[in-house]
């Protein structure tokens, strides 16, 4: 009896097994398939690697320079700001701002070692030397200050509530979350402000590590709204239009930075005349309408906020 | 057949069991129709939700899932067994001094949770600059973890050994060393056969923990695969691929170690009854995590 | 290193407590579950024995992690999901740990010769007298130390339910990381409330093997 199940369980397995080894066709790279278009990465943008890189006093760099080689946390499931997709391949405005800053100083974009790091991790990450920079809608924050140090802001961004297109209830923005199921990623600002500002009930807060568990979520109306950035939230709507819309009303203003190693001011100062640079040659406003920019807002480059 | 609890079945009950046996069946068979139409009106079915397991790209990610997974457990597993054996000779040991400790350190990392172990890895990496990665965080937890779990399986595994074994071998004046290495041990295998290799599926399994500290794991890849909006968040095809994967790797291991102590019954030649079902006890009582 | 504690003590306590909660429930639900598919195991019908063998070697063979995932993202899909994730939670936990459980009622059963059972027939005695004079008395001495095995990893396996939004003791690390604490010192003090619940558990554990091994 017993052998028989485990003999059957064992079948089932090389079955499937074998219908999985089989496969041939990449997923295509959808370029004219409009908005929507997020399923996989096209062509990224092509930076010049700068040559002759130096900053001075700068033990981060220090460090680039002995491994060869530069690692930056991302995050891979957000469409259109650090994705991953199908293929394994990254784009999106954060991969891109990651990539600029690995030209500018010196070291070849494609040869960047990605690490996903979760909301919860990344100060830890980057103190500990996990990382060179962190990348990936990371807000600007007095309380983060104290464990790293941001260049930037490179993009502004508000809190908003992406919510099922059908649902009208809380079109009047963050009043109308009393009483209704929100949800967000573990550890990351705006759940802390849902939370700070008592904004719905403490039973009905969710989190998840990333936030496509909680569009999932979301979807199969488990949770009623996906409160984060905006920015975050329009490219899940985009890639479902048809289910998901972003209420709109943004009640807070979010500035990404790069996030940078506490003490390395020298990298700092060098990674925002990066940022500067982009800004006045038209950089930055080719990625962004080469990422973000799809979803059909404009935007420009912020003002810096150098300490 | 008979059993502890019930008779031969007479023709009545050979008849009772034929309509039970029925019912079972039936009843099944309803739940697992119910479940599939569930899926099927919720359109799990949809093609869109299983395309990406056609990708070769998709396939070589899987691949490489695998490989980390297998990767982390194969060198855990040796290192845990290194672990008990250590451990399960200091806590056998007539010297009190190696006896206390080890046996402290083993209760302990088999109190704490394998998740907060692979946390103090991981977070402790961070912060002293280790340079280790997650990879090195699940291994070092998994070692910890079931290392302990082993030098106790070891511990009792001997203990087990019938007493007069061990006062003839002292009679005929063999050293401690001896009587575990030449009487002890060759006979404490078999029975702890199975209790070993349970614990290995457990390892096997507890590798899944990697995704929670960022280890590009199966599990890790599946989550990836799953959180795909374009393709409809096609998490039960994937964590059905994934199960089937795990359940096939890990009934292999259960099934090895069913020949392996088929094989070694039958090298024994039957030195009396079978292992004492304690064996078997053990088995399922040293399982889980 | 004691301020990590206590200036952030209701983290902790609400962290431990909900755990406490989370291993009674399911821990109560799992042997009732347990118990039900250990009884299909020993059935004298063929199909459910093959039901409980199915049940108990696909979830063994499961991380419970998967188990986890399924149950909130998988099953959600089918609109088939527990009322909130601490439901759910406990939902995982209660249907992996009847995996284990069943066993150990299996094999429990199974340490009782058949002669017992075949003695007690033979005075006379009905299928319930023979289950609960005869049978269970003496199986449960074989079931009590390796069900307590069973529970200290339940307890243990709670944790994981931290990376699926409830926040039991296993989310304190995350949520300590938000505010800047120290992480070893975190998890040292969350070591020592585990070994708190854990430590009079392996006594009790302990204490039942010895009194086994007597009689």
């Amino acid at each position: 009896m017993r052998m028989r199940n485990l003999v059957a369980t064992l079948g089932v397995g090389a079955l499937a097994l074998t219908a999985v080894a089989c496969g041939k066709d990449e997923p295509a790279a959808s370029g004219g398939g409009g908005g929507n278009a997020t399923d996989s990465c096209g062509e990224l943008h092509k930076f010049t690697t700068a040559s002759g890189v130096d900053v001075a006093g700068s033990p981060t760099f220090t460090k680039i320079k002995s491994a060869g080689k530069l690692t930056v946390g991302v995050k891979a499931d957000q469409p259109n700001l650090g994705y991953k997709d199908a293929n394994g391949k990254r784009c999106g405005f954060d991969i891109e701002v990651a990539r600029m800053v690995s030209a500018g100083l010196g070291l070849d974009p494609d040869k960047i070692e990605y690490k996903e790091i979760p909301s919860a991790n990344r100060e830890t990450a980057i103190a500990g030397g996990e990382i060179n920079y962190y990348v990936g809608t990371y807000s600007i924050t007095d309380k983060r200050k104290k464990q790293v140090s941001f260049a930037g802001p490179y993009f502004i961004a508000g809190q908003d509530l992406l919510v099922r297109k059908d649902d009208t209830s809380m079109d009047a923005g963050k009043t109308a979350l009393k009483g209704k199921k929100v949800c967000s990623a573990t550890g990351s600002t705006p759940i802390q402000r849902v939370k700070d500002e008592g904004l719905t009930e403490a039973s009905n807060i969710s989190e998840f590590k990333t936030y496509s568990e909680c569009v999932s979520q979301l979807l199969d109306q488990k949770v009623d709204a996906l409160t984060t950035d905006d920015a975050i939230l329009k490219g899940y709507a985009a890639s479902a239009p048809d289910q998901l819309r972003v209420v709109g009303k943004p009640f807070s203003t979010e500035k990404y930075g790069i996030g940078l190693p506490l003490a390395d001011k020298a990298l700092r100062d060098k990674v925002n005349s990066i940022l500067e640079t982009s800004a006045s040659d038209g950089t930055w406003k080719a990625i962004y309408d080469e990422t973000l920019g799809k979803s059909g807002s404009d935007s420009t480059p912020p003002p810096l906020e150098k300490y | 057949m008979s059993s502890v609890l019930y008779e031969t079945p007479g023709p009545r009950a050979k008849l009772r069991n034929r309509i039970s046996n029925i019912i079972v069946l039936v009843v099944l068979a309803g739940v697992i129709a119910w479940l599939i139409h569930r899926m099927y009106i919720y359109g799990q079915f949809e093609g869109r939700l299983w395309r990406q397991f056609q990708y070769s790209s998709i396939q070589r990610q899987l691949f490489d899932g695998l490989l980390n997974t297998l990767k982390a457990a194969g060198l855990a597993a040796v290192l845990a067994m290194l672990f008990g054996a250590v451990f399960a000779a200091a806590r056998i040991s007539d010297r009190k001094w190696l006896r206390t400790p080890a046996t402290l350190i083993v209760e302990l990392f088999r109190a704490i949770p394998l998740l907060i172990l692979m946390f103090y890895f991981y977070f402790g990496n961070i912060q002293f600059n280790l340079g280790l990665g997650p990879f090195w965080a699940v291994v070092f937890g998994l070692t910890l973890y079931n290392g302990s779990v082993l030098a106790e399986i070891f511990r009792a595994g001997i203990a087990a050994v019938p007493k007069g074994q061990r006062e003839a071998a002292y009679a005929m004046g063999l050293r401690k060393n001896q009587v575990v290495r030449l009487v002890l041990l060759p006979q404490a295998i078999s029975a702890m056969l199975p209790a070993i290799v349970s614990q290995l599926v457990v390892l096997l399994k507890d590798t899944a923990l990697g995704f929670i500290i960022t280890y590009g794991e199966l599990l890790y890849v599946a989550k990836q695969m799953g959180g795909r909006l374009t393709y409809g968040f096609p998490y039960i095809p994937t964590y059905i691929v994934t199960a089937v994967i795990y359940i096939g790797l890990c009934s292999l291991l259960s099934l090895l170690a069913k020949y392996l102590e088929g094989r070694s019954r039958r090298r024994r030649k039957v030195t009396g009854a079978p292992p004492p079902s304690a064996a078997e006890a053990a088995t399922s009582a040293e399982a889980p995590l | 290193m004691f301020s990590v504690l206590t200036d952030n003590w209701p983290l902790f306590r609400d962290g431990f407590w909900l755990t406490i909660r989370l291993f009674v429930v399911s821990g109560v639900l799992s042997l009732v579950l347990g118990t039900i598919l250990g009884a299909f195991r020993v059935s004298p019908v063929p199909a459910l024995r093959g039901v409980g063998t199915g049940y108990v070697n696909v979830l063994r063979n499961t991380p419970l992690t998967l188990v986890f995932a399924f149950l909130f993202f998988g099953a959600a899909k089918m609109h088939l999901s527990l009322p909130n994730p601490y439901w759910t939670a406990v939902g995982a936990l209660t249907i992996y740990t009847s995996a284990f459980i069943c066993e150990v009622v299996r094999s429990g059963v199974n340490t009782i010769s058949p002669g017992q059972s075949e003695a007690a027939r033979a005075v006379g005695m009905s299928f319930f007298q023979v289950l609960t004079i005869v049978v269970l008395p003496q199986a449960f001495r074989a079931i009590i130390p390796p069900l307590m095995s069973v529970l200290i990893a339940l307890l243990k396996n709670t944790t994981i339910a931290a990376g699926f939004s409830v926040a039991e003791a296993g989310a304190i690390p995350a949520a300590m990381s938000e505010r800047g604490e120290n992480q070893l010192l975190t998890l040292m003090w969350i070591t020592i409330g585990f070994l708190i619940l854990i430590v009079p558990l392996i006594f009790l554990q302990r204490w039942a093997e010895r009194r086994t091994a007597v009689a």
